[in-house]
């Protein structure tokens, strides 16, 4: 029942790409960059929860890339050291805007290795996966996840979002492989109470459809 | 081995990634088949991966693409000096004037180690590739965004490679970046 990981594949293409990118020959950046700016967009959005925001930190995470691609040693993979671009290039901006202040009220300080306690045990083993089509549910999804807490935002986004590895997510943020997997742990909890009630009796049976047809 | 609801939840998580013992996973399973409650958390946590793993949760806004590639389009054209002997020598007299300037920077660190303080802890295990800001009288490299950068008002810090830090005698910050340093 693991949750599958990605395998990686593409690593030798890479490497010869950012060869050949080093060499002078600057339009194949494109093709690197391409499979992973869904995740540098992504990434952004989740630090800084404001889309024009996002678009604009991932296009700058990106032309940095470029800008830096000698210093890309491969001891990481392509993708990682991107990421760490972005995150970084993102708190930055955080900062510039004092964002941090704005931060939605988590636990207090130190209490990360604490219990958490899940709030909620309806049981909602139906998914209704076809309830992504709909763009209301996506805006639930969206909306509960900027609910988290920074740190658990960035964690989440990168490990289940973006199906990163709990090492590379780790490297990405400059943090511990034991705090990815607290944070992990909260994060999914905790959305798991946030969304509960969609699931249950909640948001759902309040949509104005029939008795017995399904809104989705 | 017989785990509790309490137990079950910290290692909820831990159990979906496939990272617990063999016998742990057997006693949550045990578990499982008895509590509800805690079958229901599973399934929960389990489908909140599912859903927002999906893909289709979060969308590419349109233009994205265009919009970084005439970004870089329009950054490959402004360093365009490329190839000009004028160009080439503008680069040079910038790099001499940087490196000069750290140079200097750096003639008061009387260190014998090359670290730029004598007190300062090197860190171990540091990704070379990792992004890290400095500023120009600090000792410390820092996690950009950390408060404990010590800079003079106005000055505009770099943002470079760990590795870069660490060659130029720059130790991590034992705030941000503690878990590189051994005590």
């Amino acid at each position: 029942m693991a949750v599958e990981k990605p395998v990686d594949t593409g690593g030798a293409r890479e490497r010869t790409l950012i060869a050949r990118i080093g060499k002078g020959e600057s339009s194949l950046f494109a093709e690197l960059v391409k499979p992973y700016e869904r995740r540098v967009y992504v990434t952004a959005l989740a630090l800084l929860r404001n889309e024009a925001d996002a678009q604009d930190v991932a296009q700058e995470a990106i032309l940095k890339a470029f800008t830096h691609l000698a210093q890309f040693r491969g001891e990481s993979r392509f993708s990682t050291w991107l990421i760490q671009i972005t995150v970084n290039e993102a708190r930055m901006r955080q900062r510039k805007q004092h964002a941090d202040l704005f931060e939605p009220l988590g636990e207090a300080p130190g209490e990360e290795d604490g219990a958490y306690l899940p709030r909620d045990f309806a049981d909602w083993r139906e998914i209704p996966s076809e309830a992504l089509e709909r763009s209301e549910f996506r805006a639930i999804l969206s909306k509960a996840l900027a609910s988290l807490g920074q740190k658990y935002r960035e964690v989440f986004l990168l490990r289940d979002v973006e199906h990163m590895s709990i090492e590379e997510a780790s490297q990405a943020l400059s943090i511990s492989v034991a705090s990815v997997k607290t944070r992990l742990l909260r994060a999914r909890l905790m959305l798991r109470d946030a969304l509960a009630p969609a699931f249950t009796d909640g948001w759902f049976s309040r949509t104005p459809f029939g008795k017995g047809s399904k809104p989705w | 081995m017989v785990v509790n609801c309490k137990q079950v939840w910290q290692e909820v998580s831990n159990y979906l990634e496939g990272e617990i013992t063999p016998d742990l996973r057997a006693a949550m399973e045990a578990h499982f088949r008895d509590c509800k409650r805690c079958t229901a958390v599973l399934d929960g946590a389990r489908n909140v991966i599912q859903l927002y793993g999906d893909g289709r949760s979060l969308e590419l806004p349109a233009g994205f693409t265009a919009g970084w590639q005439g970004r870089l389009a329009e950054h490959l054209r402004g360093s365009s000096p490329r190839g000009t002997v004028f160009g080439w020598l503008l680069a040079a007299a910038a790099v001499a004037l940087i490196s000069g300037s750290f140079a200097l920077a750096r003639l008061d660190v009387k260190s014998v180690s090359g670290l730029r303080s004598y007190h300062a802890e090197p860190g171990t295990g540091v990704p070379n590739e990792m992004m890290v800001t400095v500023s120009a009288d600090g000792k410390t490299f820092h996690v950009p965004g950390c408060r404990f950068l010590h800079k003079h008002e106005n000055e505009n810090v770099r943002l470079i490679a760990a590795s870069e830090a660490i060659r130029e005698g720059y130790v991590p910050c034992v705030r941000c970046l503690r878990q590189y340093l051994s005590r």
